[in-house]
């Protein structure tokens, strides 16, 4: 049996699937929720490719090209906020972080 | 079952248990790691489907530049794991089955719909002419996908000063020039010509003996 665009389709799924559960669970420890997100892009990027390669079009890898640059920048920019949060609040917990009273 | 089946499988399956251990590894330190296995498979998945340029970019990108970030990031800061860890298994019954269902409602769509879908036929290139991944990706990311590189480009700029910006912290006992005021300086600014009215002892004519002048 070869392996068919849909097991890759499948793998995105699971790994998506997987890193919604990561976000339910530590809802209190950012840093483990920046990671999940990290996951989340992952794989949409797998899913990308997967369908670059069956449809034999190149321009799914330049999707995947942009999303890792955005991601970067992203994480940059969160774990930089995390440490002006741990320096201001000395602590990186999602529950505690209720100044604005939203 | 050929070797891409072997090796497809191979990797899904260290890839799905190191995001599980991402997830749910008591230290974020081992969160990390376990990160970084993952991002490998997925790289290694990508070489499979001969996707060279970037594989090689997700290991430089993600496991040489993000990962060493969040890495440095842990253990910089001090993180109170039981506090974190704290009601954690209470919300698994509702995040295991919103992600069953997630799971089976995206794997049921995309089974259904490309189950048979076989890969393309490579194309026979002519003799000694061969098929770069990398230079096709150049070709059309410098033509056809110019300007938004260029968009890439400044939100990387972007990012680099904001992450600057939100973390920088003067200190106050520092003792540092600044080359704007010294510039900016008038010869007005460091001396003061008062002006006063000529003020003249008047002469003695008689100079006493046992006083001083």
């Amino acid at each position: 049996m070869n392996v068919t665009l849909g097991h890759y389709l499948t793998l995105g799924a699971i790994l998506f699937s997987l890193s919604v559960i990561g976000i339910f669970l530590n809802r209190k420890n950012l840093i483990v929720l920046l990671m999940a997100i990290e996951l989340m892009l992952l794989a949409v990027n797998i899913n990308f490719v997967a369908f670059s390669h069956y449809l034999g079009d190149i321009h799914g890898q330049i999707f995947v090209f942009f999303i890792l640059t955005v991601a970067a920048a992203e994480s940059a920019i969160g774990l930089a906020i995390l440490v002006l949060l741990f320096r201001n609040r000395a602590s990186v917990q999602a529950d505690e972080l209720n100044a604005l009273k939203g | 079952m050929d070797i891409t089946s072997i090796f497809f499988y191979t990797f899904s399956a260290v890839m799905l248990f190191a995001a599980f251990k991402v997830i749910t590894s008591r230290n974020p330190v081992h969160s990390a790691l376990y990160l970084v296995l993952c991002f490998f498979q997925a790289s290694a998945i990508w070489m499979l489907l001969q996707a060279e340029f970037l594989s090689i970019t997700l290991i430089l990108v993600y496991v040489g530049a993000v990962m060493v970030l969040f890495l440095f990031v842990v253990m910089m800061l001090d993180i109170n794991i039981e506090a974190m860890r704290e009601g954690f298994w209470s919300h698994f019954p509702l995040a295991a089955s919103i992600g069953a269902v997630l799971a089976l409602e995206l794997a049921s769509v995309v089974l259904a719909g490309f189950r048979l879908t076989q890969a393309p036929a490579i194309a026979v290139m002519p003799e000694g002419q061969q098929y770069s991944n990398t230079k096709e990706l150049g070709v059309v990311l410098y033509t056809e996908y110019l300007y938004p590189l260029e968009i890439a480009a400044v939100i990387l700029l972007v990012a680099i000063v904001a992450a600057i910006a939100l973390t920088l912290r003067e200190r106050k006992d520092s003792k540092a020039q600044n080359p704007a005021d010294q510039v900016r300086v008038k010869a007005a600014d460091r001396m003061q010509l008062v002006k006063m009215a000529p003020v003249r002892q008047p002469l003695s004519t008689e100079p006493e003996e046992g006083k001083a002048p």
